[in-house]
């Protein structure tokens, strides 16, 4: 077994000129960066860290936009033997107050001993510390410079397989309270079983815009490449939510090979590409990829296909696969070798006897596997009692495996209520046949917007805060979009008055209030007069009851 | 030619954007800070300014620092139509 820091010891030792990470900026030149760069770079943070007398075992937290200085800085604490872990970074749209109250929470259950972050950021940083918390230093990147690489003054090599190694907090105001701690072992499991089913090697390429803070970008779109020595092409997501066609112009200038994309990309990009963005684009290198983290749609993987396929797109390129950060990152992963499968199944027999049932005649439901458990890893299906299921039954996915995480950061409580008897409830619904898992829902009352993780009772929260609306008197579902291939957010809310102008107005502050507060953007925000909303005991029945009102009234509105 | 374009832009925000036809857009209305179009969106807003008005706004400049009302695009696309 081996750590972090022992494997980039090695890298470098074997190939300090081999290129690791190429990063790109939209309006900059490309900058590439070598192991030597990158452990150069890391050297700089370490001794800063060190200089601060901040501690092997302590959490660093980095507070930083996509650029060398997030990478440079989490191997820093990575070679330093301290903790690393991203947090998403202040945008435009929220308010500076809502971050401040979220890192506050943050720094409470985390209990970091350092934040790195930007010199402009400084004093809004200091503004969310206490004097008794746990924060002893704010380093600031403009004043940190890379260094020889010196392994001697390495604290991490010192390290042992099963310390922790990092933190991964999924979003949403609820997720920050909950850090995933991961240990090296953990993280070399994982890796090690899926480089195996990906037949992963150094001729690979992976090309990837997903943000670090979230696992799918941490763990496959820079851990991953970084560690096993193949080389990165990373875009930052800011840039490719502007100007898609950046990815597929990547993978043609770089010969990618691998990516991992949530659902909702498929659509984005075959919806939001032009013809003339593509001159020249040859996408024959693309090998796999992988849909994650969102539910997976053939028809998504379809329009992208359909778009893309005179790019020179391999159709058997389009891959699936079922991942948390709880496992480090992946727990299932279609084939290579062909085409996910997709099944018919009876939407009935699926609604009401929870069960998948290949359709011979009547209403069908398409789904698409997502593969079979790494190496690693079992799974099992789940009834409400505990028990499992037989094949091709519904219920709820449990998982055990080598590479589970510690626990939940300094919550002991959280951690026993994910396992029941060694094995982690994942809180998805599915089944499984012949070996593959077909994941088909949801136990927890969460909304997956773009591939992140919404609570629904936080949003609602934010609404009671609006003048006008009463507490209680809100819901917010997630409705699936076909055409975006993503889950979109509405929010009703029932106010005392029936005039439609104060309606209007109240609907424009609460989606002022909500983005401001959440960085979600919600599409539909519904006001209603007195006695509209429908009434339950448990906040999930009434969602549900809720969104079949609303659903109704769509349906009569576009067939008077 | 200025309320000519302001309109196709309003029109086009309520309608296809926020998916409210009837809603009002004031020209000086923050757009883009005030979360009303969201990151996703821009690119096609972008798409529909290049189709209607042949004029390319870069991926770099769609943020509330280069325009972030109605007006304010309005007169971006004025600028680059008279070159």
């Amino acid at each position: 077994m081996t750590t972090f820091s022992e494997k980039l010891a090695q890298l470098l030792k074997q190939s300090p000129e081999r290129m690791c990470v190429t990063l790109q900026q939209s309006g900059q030149a490309d900058i590439q960066i070598t192991y030597s760069a990158l452990l150069g770079g890391a050297q700089g943070f370490a001794d800063a860290l060190k200089k601060e007398g901040i501690l092997p075992g302590e959490v660093v937290i980095l507070i930083l936009q996509h650029g060398e200085a997030l990478i440079y800085s989490y191997f820093g604490a990575i070679i330093h033997g301290s903790i690393p872990s991203i947090m998403p970074f202040l945008t435009e749209k929220l308010s500076p107050d809502r971050y401040r109250a979220d890192l506050s929470a943050l720094i409470a259950v985390t209990r970091p001993a350092a934040i790195v972050t930007y010199a402009e950021f400084e004093n809004e940083i200091r503004g969310a510390l206490r004097e008794d918390d746990s924060v002893r230093a704010v380093i600031v990147t403009e004043n940190v410079t890379p260094q020889i690489v010196d392994l001697s003054s390495w604290s991490g090599l010192q390290r042992n397989p099963q310390d922790i190694v990092l933190l991964q907090h999924s979003s949403g105001t609820t997720g920050l309270q909950k850090g995933v701690a991961l240990s090296h072992q953990a993280v070399f499991n994982q890796l090690d079983s899926y480089a195996q089913v990906l037949f992963l090697s150094e001729q690979d390429v992976i090309v990837s815009w997903l943000p670090l803070y979230h696992d799918m970008g941490l763990i496959a779109g820079f851990l991953l490449p970084i560690l096993y020595g193949v080389h990165l092409i990373l875009i930052s997501a800011f840039d490719w939510v502007r100007a898609p066609y950046r990815l597929l112009q990547s993978v043609s200038e770089y010969k990618g090979t691998l990516t991992w994309l949530p659902n909702f990309a498929y659509n984005f990009c075959a919806q939001k590409i032009r013809d003339r963005q593509l001159e020249g684009v040859d996408l024959s290198s693309w090998r796999a990829i992988i849909n994650c983290s969102e539910p997976v749609r053939w028809e998504s993987h379809q329009v992208f296909y359909d778009k893309f396929k005179s790019y020179a797109l391999r159709e058997d390129a389009l891959h699936t696969s079922y991942a948390m950060a709880e496992n480090v990152f992946a727990v299932t992963q279609s084939v290579l070798a062909g085409l996910p499968k997709v099944e018919e199944i009876e939407r009935e027999a699926f609604m009401v006897d929870r069960v998948a049932r290949e359709v011979i005649s009547g209403p069908a439901m398409k789904v698409m596997s997502s593969g079979r458990p790494l190496p690693n890893v079992q799974i099992k299906v789940l009834d409400d009692k505990g028990q499992e299921v037989a094949e091709r039954k519904i219920g709820e996915i449990a998982l055990k495996s080598d590479c589970m995480l510690t626990g939940y950061y300094n919550r002991p409580d959280a951690t026993n209520e994910a396992f029941l008897d060694g094995w982690y409830l994942t809180g998805d619904y599915g089944y499984l046949s012949e070996g593959e898992i077909f994941v088909c829902g949801r136990k927890k009352d969460m909304i997956i917007v773009g591939g992140k993780n919404v609570y629904p009772q936080d949003l609602e929260a934010l609404t009671y805060e609006v003048p006008g609306v009463h507490a209680g008197r809100s819901v917010a579902f997630g409705l699936f979009d076909d055409e975006q291939g993503t889950e979109e957010v509405v929010i009703i809310a029932e106010v005392d008055s029936d005039e439609e102008a104060e309606q209007q107005k109240i609907a424009d502050l609460i989606r002022q209030h909500v983005t401001k507060n959440s960085a979600i953007a919600l599409r539909h925000v519904k006001v209603v007069g007195p006695k509209w909303i429908v009434k339950t005991s448990s906040g999930k029945t009434a969602r549900s009851a809720n969104r079949e009102k609303y659903l109704q009234e769509i349906e009569k509105d576009s067939h008077p | 030619m200025t309320a000519e374009i302001s309109s196709t832009l309003t029109k086009y925000i309520a309608e296809k954007i926020l998916k409210q036809p009837s809603r009002k857009l004031v020209a000086h209305e923050p757009i883009i800070s005030s979360g009303l179009i969201d990151s996703f969106s821009l690119v096609d807003l972008a798409l529909f300014v290049e189709d209607s008005f042949g004029v390319r706004l870069d991926d770099s400049e769609l943020n509330a620092t280069t325009f972030d009302s109605i007006a304010q695009l309005t007169k971006l696309i004025q600028s680059r139509q008279v070159k």
